[in-house]
């Protein structure tokens, strides 16, 4: 940490802020909307593990334990992000959430045509979703956390970033 | 400058202190967030409140306990394959293809949606077609109640009978479904229901004027379980429709426009022809029609002025093309009126219960199927129903497939009916004046969207169900079952049979069906206003 300089922790800190918002409110509107379900979109999958996302959709119970993860998964990755509390264990989630997301829909020629979802905005090979990941494996290895975050207090001993 | 010093450490704990609670200011900009939201949102929903529904009407619940229904089939045409299909009768070639689609497609359900569609405890003992290869296709059909597909295992064949007169005199027919050629509908339905067959009957009810009376009057002397095939009476969104109506959420109703728009010759009844179709496979002598039937359209046609539409060829001259595409000539057809506007009219008459028309218009004319038909392929028909200040106004072409929705235009709000339902405020909405000036309500956003199968009506519009039930593409598995609505609408009769009670489209719903298609046919005809006079029950002239 004592190597970035103010304005490199300045956006380290402020993208942190901004993912876990990102994070945290998609959660929460899933969560406040009763209705919300992922069965539509595991459904609308493409892709070489389309048939998996389908198999997930497929019943009762595969289905409601994806809406939980989902929901609660987004929300406590939102939480950890801007409270830097468990913020690199936050990171990995985010990845692994947006990699499911990535995969079940992923943007490749021909793709757009196959999903009966409306999609926003158009890509090739590189969404929104991968971009995520990356700026989210770039918070795994610059971590902020311990400065500006609970993690300062729950790694208190090995105060060495 | 010592005490400074001692200070500085306390500061600067302190700083560090803020620095790892940064996100206490983040964190409270997100909780305003969503508390303003959740405001947005509720105030959405009070807006919903003005458009609250009861739960919708609960559909007959069906029991398959008792005697299992015998059925006659007569017709094993296009339409005839589609209901026994529905009855869970299918070829098993039909069977290989739905298969075959699933294996291909993991996403194409029908395979699976027919293997798990219930039983109606019904069997096929007895079957009809003038046509060989048809009538043998039937009784293939009719053996397969396993749900097997080509060399499964069969079930007892059911009897093929040359004559409809024979197959509703057979011991073992207790109902009979006609899904035979227009001209042939009312005349099988008396003689079945004078035999005490129960009576499933596609539409249109009738050919010809006098034989509606006739039908009516036998239907209800007997006392036989009727339903006319008009299946819609089973789409979930009329039934919804029907609600919003009855609350008077659209205000008046003033003009309901309904189309059909096709664009392809099986659209428009050029069918193919089967090739082993000929004069020693079809009976044609039977296929010409009942003689009273064509006594009262003869009696019509040429007391009317109207001979120039009858044939042109003779009717006893054998023809393959009469044959498969009958629907093409007046001489076997009712035309776009008996076959697509009865459809539409039936959604009308379900949802506001507007029953016969007061009067009748029509134009149109034979304008891109030039192929020798005496039957319009453009059909404008517009029904007057003064008593409810209210036009309806039918518009098909067979020559474009532009889509057009059937729109109800109600002084407060227009109600568009489709699979799905979408109900948007007008813009000079006397009823929602207020809503609409305080941005509550935007005219140009659905105040009410109802999706099949979901729970209920949803005042807050959700983009993605929306596409979805607009393609017709809900999975079932979402909010439960899905099945079709011909399935339904049989299975309404086969429990009515069994259990009592009386199908929702009824023979005074297929009286009223009947008598406003040739009203629309007639004023075609003649090129003049027909009108209903009520209290005499007559077809008048303008």
């Amino acid at each position: 940490m004592q190597t970035y300089s103010k304005i490199q922790t300045f956006w380290l800190v402020a993208l942190r802020m901004a993912i876990g918002w990102h994070f945290l409110y998609e959660g929460i509107a899933k969560a406040l909307s009763p209705k919300w379900t992922a069965a539509g979109y595991l459904m609308d999958s493409q892709g070489w593990f389309a048939s998996m996302f389908r198999w997930m959709a497929g019943s009762e119970t595969t289905l409601g334990i994806v809406d939980f993860c989902n929901e609660w998964g987004l929300v406590l990755i939102g939480l950890g992000l801007i409270a830097g509390c468990m913020a690199r264990a936050a990171s990995i989630g985010g990845i692994v959430l947006l990699g499911f997301y990535f995969l079940s829909h992923p943007p490749f020629i021909g793709s757009e045509s196959m999903f009966m979802l409306p999609r926003e905005g158009s890509y090739m090979w590189i969404d929104r979703n991968l971009i995520e990941i990356a700026a989210l494996a770039l918070l795994y290895v610059f971590p902020t956390s311990r400065r500006f975050g609970l993690d300062g207090y729950i790694f208190k001993k090995k105060n060495n970033v | 400058m010592s005490e400074e010093k001692d200070k500085q450490p306390l500061c600067a704990g302190r700083r560090e202190t803020l620095k790892k609670l940064i996100a206490a200011p983040v964190l409270g900009a997100m909780a305003y967030g969503v508390y303003k939201k959740m405001q947005y949102d509720r105030s959405r929903r009070s807006v919903g409140e003005l458009f609250r529904l009861d739960a919708p009407p609960q559909a007959r619940e069906f029991d398959p306990e008792g005697n299992p229904v015998r059925i006659g089939l007569v017709g094993y045409g296009i339409r005839g394959k589609l209901l026994m299909r529905a009855l869970g009768f299918a070829e098993p070639s039909r069977i290989d293809t739905l298969k075959e689609a699933a294996l291909l497609n993991s996403r194409d359900r029908r395979y699976a949606d027919y293997m798990e569609q219930e039983s109606l405890n019904v069997t096929v003992t007895a079957v009809c077609d003038i046509f060989d290869t048809y009538a043998e296709e039937a009784v293939v059909a009719g053996s397969n109640i396993y749900r097997e597909g080509t060399g499964g295992r069969m079930g007892p064949a059911p009897k093929r009978y040359r004559t409809y007169r024979e197959l509703i005199a057979a011991e073992d027919v207790d109902a009979v479904i006609i899904a035979t050629p227009d001209h042939w509908h009312g005349t099988i339905a008396m003689e079945a229901a004078l035999a005490g067959k129960h009576v499933y009957l596609e539409k249109p009810a009738t050919w010809t004027v006098p034989e509606t009376y006739m039908l009516r009057e036998v239907i209800k002397k007997t006392g036989v379980v009727f339903s006319l095939g008009h299946q819609g009476r089973q789409t979930d969104s009329y039934i919804r429709a029907k609600q919003i109506v009855d609350k008077g959420i659209l205000g008046h109703v003033s003009l309901i426009e309904v189309c059909t728009n096709r664009n392809d010759p099986n659209g428009a009844w050029v069918y193919p022809i089967h090739e082993t179709a000929s004069p020693s496979t079809i009976d044609w002598k039977q296929f010409e029609g009942d003689p009273a039937r064509i006594r009262e359209y003869m009696d019509y046609m040429t007391s009317h002025g109207l001979a120039r539409y009858v044939g042109p060829e003779a009717r006893g001259q054998f023809s393959l093309e009469r044959f498969f595409r009958w629907r093409c000539w007046w001489d076997y057809s009712t035309g776009l009126s008996g076959d697509l506007l009865t459809h539409e009219y039936d959604a009308v008459n379900q949802i506001m219960g507007c029953g016969i028309p007061h009067s009748a218009t029509s134009s149109g004319g034979v304008y891109f199927f030039k192929d020798g038909r005496t039957v319009p392929d453009v059909l404008q028909t517009t029904f007057e129903f003064p008593d409810r200040d209210l036009t309806m106004l039918y518009s098909a072409t067979l020559a474009s497939e532009r889509d057009r929705g059937k729109v109800f235009m109600g002084h407060d709000a227009s109600m568009e009916v489709s699979s799905s339902l979408i109900v948007k405020a007008d813009p000079a909405s006397t009823r929602y004046a207020e809503q609409i000036k305080s941005g509550l309500i935007k005219p140009d956003m659905p105040i009410m969207t109802y999706v099949p199968g979901q729970e209920g009506v949803d005042a807050v519009t959700s983009a993605t169900e929306l596409y979805f039930a607009q393609r017709g593409l809900l999975y079932s598995y979402v909010n439960g079952r899905r099945y079709s609505t011909t399935y339904l609408h049989l299975r309404e009769w086969v429990d009515c049979i069994r259990h009592g009670g009386t199908p929702s489209c009824d023979v005074d719903a297929a009286f009223e069906e009947a008598i406003a298609a040739h009203m629309g046919t007639r004023a075609w005809l003649e090129g003049r206003t027909m009108y209903w006079d009520r209290d005499k029950e007559e077809i008048v002239r303008g």
